[in-house]
This record gives C-alpha cells, structure tokens and sequence, in this order.
C-alpha cells in the first residue's frame, strides 16, 4: 500500500488511502463486497454507462459505480492511492503509468477509436478534410490528453498547417464549443460525434488512420473486489459489450 | 502587575486550539506540494518561455481584472450600501450570484451572452466583426465576473462600517456629493477597498473554471498559469506541481512588497 507521508496532499485523500488499507490486507472474512468501482475515461461515458447497467442486471446484488474522467486524471488518482476496482483508459500511456506502478493486473485492448471532424448538423462550411479547416475557427484538445495527442499526429500527417483556436482539457469540452456555437469544427472521437448526433455531422478523413486510439481494461491490482473486477473486464471484452461499443462508434481491435 | 498582564495577553484555549486546527488544515495541503515538489526541476522550469509566458499572462489579465472590479465594483458597493430603493436586498444576492456559481457554469453563461451566438456577442460578431471568445479579452471578463464580488462585499462592508456623520457634516459645509465622496467617503473606507483588490486579484489570478470555458486554452493569449497547471497535471504531476509552485511564490511576493509599500505610505 502506498502510504507514503508525502501522499498526504489532502487530509481526505489520506483517509481514503488508509481505508484502502485496512480493507485490501486481509479479505475474507468480512461480507462480500458487492459495490465494483470503475473508473473509466471520459470518452466511454454514454458505453459504459449501459455496459455497467447490463453486467448489475446480470448480476444480483452488484452495484456498479461508475466515476469518468479523463484519463490522465484516473491514471494519476489510481498511482496516489484512490481505491478502485477497474480501470478502462483511452490510451495505452495513462494505462502504461498504472502499469508502471505495478497497479494493474492485465489490461487488455477491449475497443478501438478515431478522430473525426466533428460540424455543425448540414456541414454549413462544406468540410470534406483537414485542409479545409484552414480559413475556418476550430477547436482540438491539448496535446496533454490523448484526443490531442491524436489530433496533432493527424495534423502533422496530413502535411497542413492548420491551428485551432483553442486546445481543450477533454473532448467533451472541445465538443461543447461547436455545440454551443463557437467554432465553426471540432476534432473529437468519431463515438464523441455519435452521441451528439442531433446536433453535429461526423466527417470522416484519412488521416485519422495515424493516430488510432486504443482502449485497454484492466481489473486493479489493489480492487476489494478482485473476483468480481476480472468478471467486469471479461465481459467488457465480451461479445455482449461489443455490441454496445460498437453501437457507440467504436472499431474492434 | 506583570503577572496580570501576561494572564491577559494569553490566548483563550477555546480560541486557540480551533485556531491551530484551521492553521494546520489550511497550511498541510501546501506542505503536501512542498515535500512533492522536485527542485532539481525548478530552474529548468523557471527558463520555459511557455511558462514564462502563461506568468505574464496571469499577472496582466488578472491586474486588468481588478482594475475593472474597482471601477465597476466600488460604484456598486455604494449602491448596495447608501442607495434607497426597492429591490436592493434582492440586487445585493444577485451581486453574489458568481460566488456561489460553479465557475464552469459561469464561463458557459458568459459564452451565453458574449459568445459568437450569444446574445450580445452575435451583435458584436455581425456589426462589427468581433468576437471575444478565444481572446485574452475573454479571460479578463471571466476573472472580472467570478472576482469582483468579492471586492463588491468588502467595499459595502467597509461603508457600512463607515460614520455617515462625516459625509454629512461635508454636505451642510458645502461639498457636493462627488467630493463628499472623492474626499470623505473614499478616504475612509480605503483600507476596506485595498482588502478587497487584494481578494479580488487573488481569486482573479487562481481563476480556472470560467476562463477554460470562455476563453479557451491558447498558449500566449488565453493560457494563464491556472491553465498551464491544469493541463500539466495530465501527464506530469511534478510538472505541474512546480508551476503552481511559481504561482504561489509570485502571489505572495506582489501582495507582501503592495504591503509593505501601502504601510510605508501610512
């Protein structure tokens, strides 16, 4: 357990740490646990949602709590001791740190997603690629999350020289922007566009193809659950849960 | 009788002990940072003109902040304070609205109102072909918005404490109501009105929420240092330590050196 004096940023987190100490020595004896914590990345937030409500239904008695976030943030809450069961990142590096802090047990790529261009419903401005973002006002995530990562490899691929307005912390704030009128096109995840479907049209372009985003599960090493968090990520590889992802835009790897 | 004397300057147990609890309760978190903090990191930091910049920006914005909380705010917090009429109690909780506001919400409601299809900034975007999102002008309006009630609540605190007797015994000498209030009402309250550009920098110059969402992140217009840290934070907690580090250093020395200034002058 990491305990360690310098963990104590805040007097609640050491708390948190120190329960997940008592708990995670010695199980057993005490009743089963039935609440799973899951953490997940923002961008499975619609995915997980009816995947969680479909593994409680075909479980009894198990309580599946959802917290999503991007991923970077549950990557660093889960290395500082927050107590989870499973960890589903948008990215192989936020799931490389858990790795590296010897927290996750075997995480496993469970779904695929790309960029898209995401525009306002009818494409007003007749976007067809990247190159046609040149005269227009577009929004993209930092280069600090994974949806900005992608999107710079992807801009860089297609030889362009094309710069947003703004680099957004996350992908639902860099779709907020287009949603509320803003900019005139979004880079977001071809599943961020799905969901907001009312509202955005989702141009597809190649060079989206360089930067393919790779979702991996992992139960946690330190889960109360242990049995019941290698049972969530077996399902969420699970034809059953494919069918949900799939409905959600993304690609099987 | 010394003796005495000592007993009374003691500080009361039941005053003392909450106070060593809150210290400590407002002191750790910063000792948490403080024992995280990799200082063999700190020079190179210190060099990022990336850094460097979003510091510039930080100061800038939030020193036009307060500059715009004083000229907007003071005239407010005489309003609440000295104005009759009806509805001020009502007016007064509207002021505090951006206090109790999740900042976020805020810069969604600024975007609402000033954004490219808000209802202001469509005017602005079709009559003269501005547009204050994505603009450092954004991130002054979203450090005024969530800053000046604070400095609004300390200046009406302030003239309500102030004797009314003053003003009037400048009216029936002669004074009209602009010098009674450049010459005695200021005068007065103008430790009320430093304490309160100091809160309303401070919050300025932490502002996170309001400003991502209104004014976006670009680096050297629109990235200040709450930002910076922010987006650190993603892939390097150290990283990020460090800026808030600087953040805190520098807020401390601009407001220690205005004291010792602001005393110099008294």
């Amino acid at each position: 357990m990491r305990t360690r004096p310098a963990l104590a940023l805040t007097a609640a987190l050491a708390l948190a740490a120190l329960t997940a100490c008592g708990s995670g020595d010695d199980t057993g004896a005490e009743t089963e646990p039935t609440t799973l914590t899951v953490l997940a990345a923002a961008s499975l937030t619609e995915a997980f949602t009816e995947i969680g409500e479909r593994f409680e239904a075909e479980h009894d008695g198990v309580d599946v709590e959802l917290s999503f976030a991007a991923s970077s943030d549950l990557a660093a809450q889960i290395t500082e001791g927050a107590p989870a069961d499973v960890f589903a990142s948008a990215d192989q590096k936020n799931m490389d740190k858990v790795v590296d802090a010897g927290a996750a047990v075997d995480p496993q790529p469970f779904a695929l997603n790309q960029l898209v261009i995401a525009v306002p419903a009818g494409n007003p401005d007749g976007v067809t690629g990247l190159a046609d973002l040149a005269g227009l006002d577009f929004a993209a995530c930092a280069a600090e999350v994974p949806c900005g990562a992608a999107a710079q490899t992807a801009i860089d691929a297609s030889g362009t020289a094309v710069t947003p307005v703004t680099y957004e912390a996350d992908v639902k704030s860099t779709l907020q922007k287009l949603t509320l009128g803003e900019v005139d096109a979004a880079l977001v995840y071809r599943t961020d566009a799905i969901a907001a479907q009312d509202e955005v049209d989702a141009v597809e372009f190649p060079e989206s193809a360089e930067a393919v985003n790779t979702y991996p599960v992992t139960a946690l090493a330190d889960a109360a659950a242990p049995d019941l968090a290698a049972e969530f990520t077996a399902y969420v590889l699970g034809d059953d849960a494919w069918t949900v992802l799939e409905a959600a835009g993304f690609q099987r790897p | 009788m010394p003796a005495n004397r000592n007993r009374r300057r003691r500080v009361p147990a039941a005053l003392l002990a909450p106070a060593v609890i809150g210290l400590a309760f407002l002191i750790l978190p910063l000792a948490g940072l403080l024992a995280r903090a990799p200082w063999t990191e700190l020079p190179a930091r210190l060099a990022e003109p990336a850094m460097l910049d979003a510091l510039r920006l930080s100061l800038l914005t939030a020193t036009l902040a307060t500059a715009l909380s004083l000229l907007f705010g003071v005239p407010i917090a005489w309003l609440l304070a000295r104005g009759d009429f009806p509805g001020r109690s009502v007016l007064r909780a509207l002021v505090t609205v951006p206090l109790v506001l999740p900042p976020v919400v805020g810069g969604v409601a600024l975007l609402l109102v000033f954004g490219r299809s808000g209802i202001i900034g469509s005017w602005l975007h079709e009559r003269f072909d501005v547009t204050i999102p994505f603009t450092t002008t954004a991130v002054v309006l979203a450090m005024t918005f969530v800053s000046m009630p604070f400095l609004v609540v300390a200046v009406e605190g302030a003239l309500r404490g102030a004797d009314v007797r003053f003003e009037e015994a400048a009216a029936t000498l002669g004074a009209g109501r602009w010098t009674v209030f450049t010459r005695v009402t200021l005068p007065m309250i103008a430790p009320g009105v430093l304490a309160g550009a100091v809160l309303c920098w401070a919050r300025a110059l932490g502002e996170f929420g309001a400003t991502i969402t209104f004014a976006g992140n670009f680096p050297g217009r629109t990235q200040t240092m709450p930002l910076a840290v922010y987006l650190a934070l993603q892939s390097d907690l150290e990283a990020a330590i460090v800026l808030s580090l600087i953040l805190l250093a520098v807020s401390v020395v601009v407001l220690a050196s205005l004291r010792e200034r602001w005393t110099a002058v008294a």
